[in-house]
Parts: structure tokens; sequence; C-alpha cells
């Protein structure tokens, strides 16, 4: 026994040395000087990772070390690095709400975005680069939206007289009782699980298409009908949607054949087989088709390493080519006025058909993200997703859970006084009516 | 003549029947999840996706897996884990057997509040303490470096050394220790020669458990460095944002070298089994 | 002495006074571990604590109101003690009778200790991942349930509590029993086997040695283990997340969302206190009930 712990020991005390001779191996590759350090939300999955480093590897001159980290890493090395005065990366990216509670750490960016005034952003999105401030803070990346994927065989119970690409809340909701009827399941289903999207689809969707505003008619008789519908609908829906985070994998195994989701978060599921599924636009209701946008932006840290470098690759990725690519590979759409190339992959081209059919019907409603509430943000959300909880899974009387939350709601609008934003008529201070 | 009595010789039998069935379930209950983790992840894609799912191999597929493994990062973070897993192991045995053996052995005052102190760190969610420990790190230049996940993960497992350590030394009987220094040990020599080989089981269960808790750490690793991520720090937060394929095959590769790491570690924890101790 | 509570109180006090003039103070040996957690954790954890109770103007109970009137919070609060509850008896029974099963020398005892203590190795995630696979609506145990001819069950539906529960504590018993059956292994190897023997020779019955003879040896181990296992089990939340989304809410999972989702970090160190304040007072219960009973 004791001459192998011995030389256990002795080869221990032989190897950790050399192993630690270095304070670690690089595992993004920015301790190459001149590399971008690119810190993101996005693209965390491991094949889009390596999809998004190819086409920074492809399009920009300058190398860039990308490293995607989940939303709390992200917020929690910004805010430590801006706090202690000594920031370790080049360049920021995230979606707008992981951006906006942040925006005293990044330097302001309205130089650059002069220079870029020909790519062509459209003017909503130019309004959101303030981040509820006065001046912009961070340039537009790209873009998405939510849309609803289906497989073609659910399209044998479509309700008689109803156009896939055209339908109203009722005739979904028609769809999915007589498809779970027929099939004997709920074969509908939406994003409910705890990083799913479907307290976007209240948000963005229902609320804006039975209200026409998203927070300002919260607790209005039009909500709760809009709230009712939800309930009902979701009696129609998969149960199982309450552990569905990203909407591809229940679709690609068969588990549901329609569901609304994000369309980065449906692509996988008709990537195979295009031709076994249709894009189409989210349904409309009494008010409008409510649709919501979903921005990504890139931002420059305060006291941020390789300044001139990050601003090559902001405008690197501005250019025509990283817009489409990362369309073409991640399934998010360009910001700037690029037009889409007609040889996209089959699930993709289906996907910018439906998006834009949706972003461009007559009555068409868009929603923001909230606008300037910076962390209270996700607070906004949650009261969304409570409500969802109460009344869909609690099954606790609409009326009464919606004036709670509109409580809550309110309280958390007065402490932000920020201007109403889309779909919400324009007033100085947002509240609940 | 009667036949001898055959009675104990069977109930013995039986005993030991009972016993193989015993452990064969426990077996099952533990080793099925792993192999349909190991199923899973070699497996194909689209084999994933079927219904029923099949329980046999039958679509055997290393695509997944050698995607997972060829993606950035996979190979220094895994030099990375190493190398912060060892120093770990060492800093906490270094700082950790001797409190153990003080708060076995010797009477000091407050040693109640010592292991409240020390449990402490562990009983508090260490999610609220990110800003400022990211910050402390940041200041003294540590930040991104081996250097602090190692010195955070000694931390995080001292407690849990410290206190396997201690019951494993209070179960060495005092006389042994007595009877050394009768001999003529110091009491270094009495602790190396007696004490220590008596407890290794102890310090063996908490040495593997201290370098599976750092192999596994996704928070303070993520938090502390930018380029120079462990293993879980680069692959495990965002496996849950993963296919269900790479899901597999990543929760596979973790765990693998933890699995060689324990098989290692095994004998020092079991040698006392079978040797008569006086 | 104030509270000499891993000490060994059976022994005469002349012998341990003298030991303790012997060997080197215990505080000295102590001290480097103290420094090391001061050093690291003083100043982050005065930061962490003050979080609860800071506000814009000084202190405030704001962020402790927001966490009670939460929705979430009590069930939580619940879940919490009902998982740890049930699942550390369960945990502890099954894990001292995987070790008495090894320690009766079966064929492969080796080969089963090492598949035992795996789990030990499977993070909380990929132990989380593990059992969804195995849950889920079309999973390996439904499609077992299929080939079989029988109806798929759906196991984590949101609206059954029961079984939301028993499947998050199948998955934490498989996951953490690992911890407890490695300490009470490492306990045992220190008790001869003459003692048993001895009590056998004198007819005790199994039971009766068990209870003894055995537990009693392996009290320092089974107090290490008991206060280990309930404050990791504290803080484990991947699993039931995992399992069941946010529809089994637990103290710590909360922790995470307020801080990490909602970005509230005030109400999320006010939750972290909770889950502090609780698992020290269980500690400081194990710590004096299992002494006393010694002392007797």
């Amino acid at each position: 026994m004791r001459p192998v712990t011995r030389r256990a020991v002795l080869g221990g005390l032989l190897a950790t040395p050399l192993l630690a001779a270095c304070a670690g191996f690089d595992t993004s590759g920015a301790a190459a000087p001149g590399t971008v350090g690119f810190l993101s939300t996005q693209f965390t999955p491991v094949e889009e990772r390596q999809r998004f480093e190819k086409v920074l590897r492809s399009q920009l001159p300058v190398p860039v070390a990308y490293n995607p980290v989940e939303g709390g890493v992200f917020t929690t090395t910004i805010k430590s690095q801006a706090q202690a005065r000594n920031v370790r990366t080049a360049l920021i990216g995230g979606l707008y709400n992981d951006l906006a509670p942040l925006a005293d750490a990044f330097d302001d960016v309205g130089g650059l975005l002069g220079q870029l005034s020909g790519a062509g952003y459209p003017d909503e999105i130019l309004k959101l680069t303030t981040l509820g401030g006065t001046t912009p803070k961070f340039v537009p990346w790209m873009q998405a939206t939510y849309i609803v994927a289906v497989n073609k065989q659910a399209l044998q119970w479509l309700p008689s007289g109803a156009d896939v690409r055209e339908l109203t809340y009722d005739q979904y909701l028609a769809w999915a009782r007589a498809a779970q009827a027929a099939a004997g399941r709920p074969v509908f289903g939406i994003p409910a699980g705890p990083k799913g999207l479907f307290y976007r689809f209240t948000q963005g969707y229902l609320l804006p298409s039975f209200t026409g505003g998203q927070v300002t008619t919260f607790r209005g008789a039009d909500a709760e009908a809009a709230w009712t519908y939800m309930a009902d609908l979701w009696a129609a829906t998969a149960p199982a949607s309450t552990n569905f985070e990203y909407m591809q994998e229940p679709l690609a195994r068969g588990e549901v054949l329609v569901a609304w989701d994000h369309v980065a978060r449906l692509v996988g599921a008709a990537k195979d087989k295009p031709d076994d599924w249709l894009m189409v636009p989210a349904p409309r209701g009494p008010k409008g088709r409510g649709y919501m946008l979903v921005l990504a932006g890139l931002a420059l840290p305060k006291g941020g390493l390789e300044r001139p470098a990050a601003e090559q690759v902001i405008r690197g990725i501005a250019g025509a080519g990283m817009q489409v690519e990362t369309l073409r590979q991640n399934a998010f759409f360009p910001v700037t006025s690029v037009p889409l190339p007609p040889d996209l992959p089959g699930a993709i081209a289906g996907e910018a058909a439906a998006v834009k059919a949706q972003a461009e019907s007559r009555d068409a409603i868009l929603s923001l993200p909230p606008v300037g509430l910076g962390s209270r943000d996700a607070q906004v959300g949650q009261v969304f997703k409570d409500s969802f909880r109460e009344i869909c899974l609690n099954r606790r009387p609409v009326r009464q859970v919606l004036d709670e939350q509109a409580e809550r709601l309110s309280a958390l609008l007065a402490d932000a006084k920020v201007p109403c934003w889309s779909p919400d008529p324009a007033a100085p201070v947002c509240a609940v009516a | 003549m009667t036949a001898p009595d055959r009675a104990p010789l069977r109930r013995h039998r039986r005993n030991r029947v009972l016993l193989q069935v015993a452990c064969v379930a426990v077996t099952a209950f533990m080793a099925v999840p792993l192999y349909l983790i190991t199923l899973a992840a070699v497996s194909s894609r689209a084999s994933l996706n079927a219904f029923p799912l099949s329980f046999l191999p039958t679509n055997l597929s290393l695509e997944t897996l050698t995607a997972f493994l060829s993606s950035t990062g996979v190979v220094p973070s895994f030099g990375n884990s190493l190398i912060v897993g060892l120093w770990t192991l060492v800093l906490s045995l270094l700082i950790g057997v001797p409190a153990a053996y003080g708060l076995a052995r010797t009477a000091f005052a407050g040693k109640e509040p010592y292991q409240l102190f020390l449990l402490f760190t562990r009983a508090l969610p260490i999610v609220v303490l990110s800003v400022p420990l990211a910050q402390l790190f940041l200041t003294t230049g540590l930040y991104d470096t081996t250097y602090a996940v190692i010195l955070l993960h000694t931390a995080l497992s001292l407690p849990t050394t410290i206190l396997i350590c201690a019951s494993v030394f209070l179960a060495v009987p005092v006389d042994v220790e007595e009877a050394a220094r009768v001999f003529g040990c110091t009491p270094a020599q009495a602790f190396r020669q007696v004490v220590a080989p008596m407890a290794l089981p102890g310090i063996a269960a908490a040495a593997i458990f201290t370098f599976v808790q750092s192999w596994n750490e996704v928070l303070a690793a993520s938090i502390l460095t930018l380029n120079r991520r462990t293993l879980p720090a680069q692959v495990l937060s965002s496996l849950g944002d993963s296919p269900l394929a790479y899901r597999f095959a990543g929760g596979f590769a973790l765990v693998l070298p933890a699995l060689l790491f324990i098989a290692l570690m095994r004998r020092y924890l079991t040698n006392m089994w079978g040797s008569t101790i006086r | 002495m104030a509270a000499p509570t891993l000490d060994r109180e059976t022994e005469a006090p002349a012998r341990r006074t003298c030991r303790a003039r012997k060997g080197p103070p215990g505080l000295l040996l102590i001290a480097p571990s103290l420094m090391f957690m001061a050093l690291l954790f003083g100043w982050p954890m005065v930061q962490g604590v003050l979080l609860a109770f800071r506000g814009d103007q000084g202190f405030t109970l704001e962020f402790v109101q927001r966490m009670v009137t939460d929705a979430n919070f009590w069930p939580a609060v619940r879940n919490t003690l009902l998982l740890i509850v049930v699942l550390i008896p369960v945990q502890f029974a099954f894990a001292i009778a995987m070790a008495l099963l090894l320690r009766a020398k079966p064929r492969l005892a080796n080969v089963y200790f090492f598949v035992w203590a795996i789990p030990l190795a499977v993070s909380d995630l990929a132990a989380g991942l593990v059992w969804l696979a195995v849950l889920t609506d079309r999973g390996y145990l439904n499609s077992l349930l299929v080939s079989l001819g029988l109806p798929p069950v759906a196991w984590l539906a949101f609206d059954s509590w029961t079984s939301l529960f028993l499947a998050v504590l199948i998955a934490e018993l498989w996951r953490a029993t690992s911890l407890v059956l490695v300490i009470v292994v490492a306990g045992l190897q220190g008790i001869p086997r003459d003692y048993e023997e001895a009590a056998a020779v004198f007819g005790a019955s199994p039971w009766q040695r068990l209870w003894r003879v055995l537990l009693p040896l392996l009290r320092p181990s089974l107090q290490v283990a008991l206060i280990l296992r309930t404050i990791l089990a504290f803080q484990t939340f991947a699993v039931a997340r995992a399992l069941t989304g946010e529809n089994f809410p637990v103290l710590v999972g909360e922790t995470y969302r307020w801080y990490v989702t909602l970005q509230n970090p005030g109400v999320a160190a006010a939750l972290a206190l909770v889950v502090l304040v609780l698992s020290m007072v269980t500690s400081v219960v194990y710590l004096r009930t299992l002494r006393s009973e010694e002392v007797r």
C-alpha cells in the first residue's frame, strides 16, 4: 500500500506545478492582442455558436473572440467590471432587454450610428437605441419576431373557410379544438417552460390584438375577453407545454403539430424536412394583428478594450454580408435595409415570408419591448407570466387576477415614470387605465 | 443417527442470495439513468425524436458527441478544469485536514460557532454574492485566472472537507495515537504514521467530494472568468438551450472524467474493509 | 469549554486536558481555515447581506415585504421544507442500508460501490437532464409503458402536485444519496468488526446490533452527513427546475429567479437570508440533539 501512495503523492506533486505553470488556458481566443472580446447573450447553444463564429471569421477583417454566456453571468460580468473600473471586454451584444438595465456601463454610440446612417435602420428601431435615455447606447445588431409553425398534418382539421395564413384568434381556437378531438390529444403547444417565451404571446400578441394596447388596457373589458380566450386556448393546448422551452423540439418529435414561438426557436423543426412545414403569421383579433419585435444590439463598454477594432466589428456587422449570413445560419433577421437573397434555405425562406406578411398586414399592431424600464423590464414580464399562471393553470377568475396584477403593474410603472411605448397610445407617463 | 443440521447453512445461503438480489436492485436504480444518458449521447438525433424510444443501442452515431468535443474552447477548458480541480483538492486538504484534526482532537473555546461559521458560506446561496465576489477578484488582479477559481472553490469545499475529515478523526481510537507517543513519536509523527493512515478513508471521501464539486461548479467559475473558463462554465450553462442530443452529449462528456477520479480514489476509501484494525 | 460538539464526551476529562496541553493548540490548527474563509467571503458576505436591507434612502424592509407578498414565496417555503423533511430520512435509511449491504461483503462489492458512488459525479444540471429524459411525456418511462401495452402517464403534469413532488424526490434520491453513502462508508471503516461480533456472541439480534452498536459508533459520521446533506439540499434547485419548470418552486430557485431573471438583488438577498437562517437553525438542532443524546 505504502509505495503506491507515496508514488501517487510524488506524481501529483510533480504534475501539479507543471499544470499550473500558467493562469489557465485561453478558451475563447481573446488573449491574442488585437482580438475583439465579444461578450454576448445570443447563440449560446453549441451549434449556433459554431455557425456564428464561422460567419464572423468569413465576413470580418478583425479577429473576434465570441463569448456567449447566459443572462445572469452577462449582467454580473458587466456590472462588476464597471464597478471595479477594470473592464475586460471590448464589445457587448445582447437583446434589448439584456442591455437596458446596463445602460450606465455603455459609451454613447451616436457618432458610430451617424457613420452607419446609410445602412437603413428603420425608425422604430433607431428610437429604441437610447434605452430610454437621451443618447444612443447601442447599434442595432439583428432582429426577430414570433410566428406560428404548422405541421402540414394539422391542416386537415383546419375549420372550413379559414385561410391558414390569415387566421383569426377564434379560428385558431376552433382549429385547436378540432385537432384535439380528432387526434385524441391536444396537438397545439406554447413554450410555457421556465425559459420559454410564452409570456410574450400574451404581452405582444394576444392583448394588443384584443385590446389595442399592452399596458394601458391591462384590466379593461377587452383584456378580460382576451384572458378568457387564453384560458380556453390553454384547455386545448398540450399540458406538457409547461415543460417546453424551445418549440422546435416538441414539434420535431411530433408531440405537438402547431406552435407559436420565436423564429429562431422554430427553425430547427423545419430544417430537415421543410416541405412538411408551413410558417404562418400569428392570428389576428378584433383590434388587429398584434406582433412583437425582438431586437438585439451591440454596445461598447465604458473603458472597454480594443476600441478601434471593436468599432470596426460593429461596422462589419452592419454590412450586408454579415446581416444575410446571420439570417441564413441562425435565423435572426437583418436590421438594415438589405434585400434578402432568393437562395435562402427552405425553413428560413418560409419564416421570412411569414415575418414579412405579419409585419406588412394592413391591421398589423407592432409591440415593442418595454422601453425605459431598465431592470424593471423583467418584472413587467413577470406580471404577464403570473397572470397566465393564475388564470390558465390555477383557474382563478379572470377579473380578480387582472385586478391584482394590474396593481403590481401600476406600482412598477409608477416607480419608472416612463412614457408609453407602442402599441399603447402616447402619454407622458405610462399607467394602467 | 440424525442427519447433520443443515438449516444454518441453508439460511446462510439464502441470506447470500438475498444480499445479491438487494445489491442488484440498488445497482439497477443507480445505473439505469446512467445507461440512458450514455445511450442518448451516442444515439443519432432522429432516434431521439422517435416514440417509443428504443432502449437498445440500435441507432448509434457519434456525430453529436464529436461535434460537442470539437466545439470552441472545450479542450482548453478541460485543461483548466483539471488544474482547478487538482489544486482545489491540494489546497483544501492542506488547510482542511489540520483544521479537522484540531476540531476532532483538541479542546478550544467556540467549537460550535466555528462549525457554524464554516457552514455559513455553504448555507447562503452564493448567487447573491456574485457581484461583490467578482469585484474582489477584479481589484486584486486575479480575475479571469484559474487562481481565482481555485481560491473560491477551495473556500467552498473547506466546510465539507473539514467536517468529513473531523468525523473520521473522531473514529480513530485515541489509544493508538497515545501508544505511538509512548514509543517516542512526536505529535506530528504520530499523526503522520498512525492517525493519518487510519483516517485515510475519510480523507479520501472528502477528496472525492471536493474534486467532484469543483469539477461540476458553474456559477463561481463563470462569474470569475471571461476567457479562461472551466469546462462546466464553458458548456454546462448553455446546455439547457441546446438541442436534446447536445444536452446528452454534454452531460455524458462531463461525467466521464469525474468517474475516473472516483475509480482512482475508491480504493483508499474502502481499503480498511477486511483488515482487522487491532 | 463552550461547545465541544465533535469532541469525545465519553472520555475521562483528565486525559483530554492532558492531551490538549501536549498537542498543538486547536486554535492554531483551525486558524488558517478561519483566515482563508474570512478573507475570501468576509467582504462579499457583508455586501450580500446588506443588499436585502439597503434601499435608496438607507434601511428598508421593502424587499422583505416584496418577498413575502410574492405568489411563489409560501409555496416555495412549503415545497422546500416538505422536500427536506421527506427526502432526508428516506435518503439516510437508503444510504445506511446500502452501506450495510456493502459491509456484508457481497461478491462484486467493489463494482457495486463504484456504481452507487457515480451519481456523486453527476452535476445537478446533468441529473435534471437525465430524469427529464426519463419522466417527460415522451420519455423513457412512458416508452417502457407503451411497449408493454400500457397507456402513457403525464408524470410531470403541471396540475398534479403529488406527481411533481415524487418526481423531484426520486431524482434527488438518486442524485444525492451517494454523498451520504460515501461518508457513512468512510465512517464504517473505522469500526472494527470485533464489536459487532462480540455483540453477536452475547446474543444481540442483527437489529439490536445495528441500533445499539453500529449506529452509536457512526454518530459523528451521521451527524456530519446530516448537516452537510441538509445544507446542500437547501441549495439545490436545478433538478426541480428541470423537471417541473416553475410549477414546483423551491427557495433557492426563487433566489436565482429574483437575482438573474428579475434583476432584483434586494429580494434575492432577502430570500438568501431565509435559506441561510433555515440552514443554520437545522444545523444547530443537529449539533445539539446528536450531542445531548451522547451525553445523556
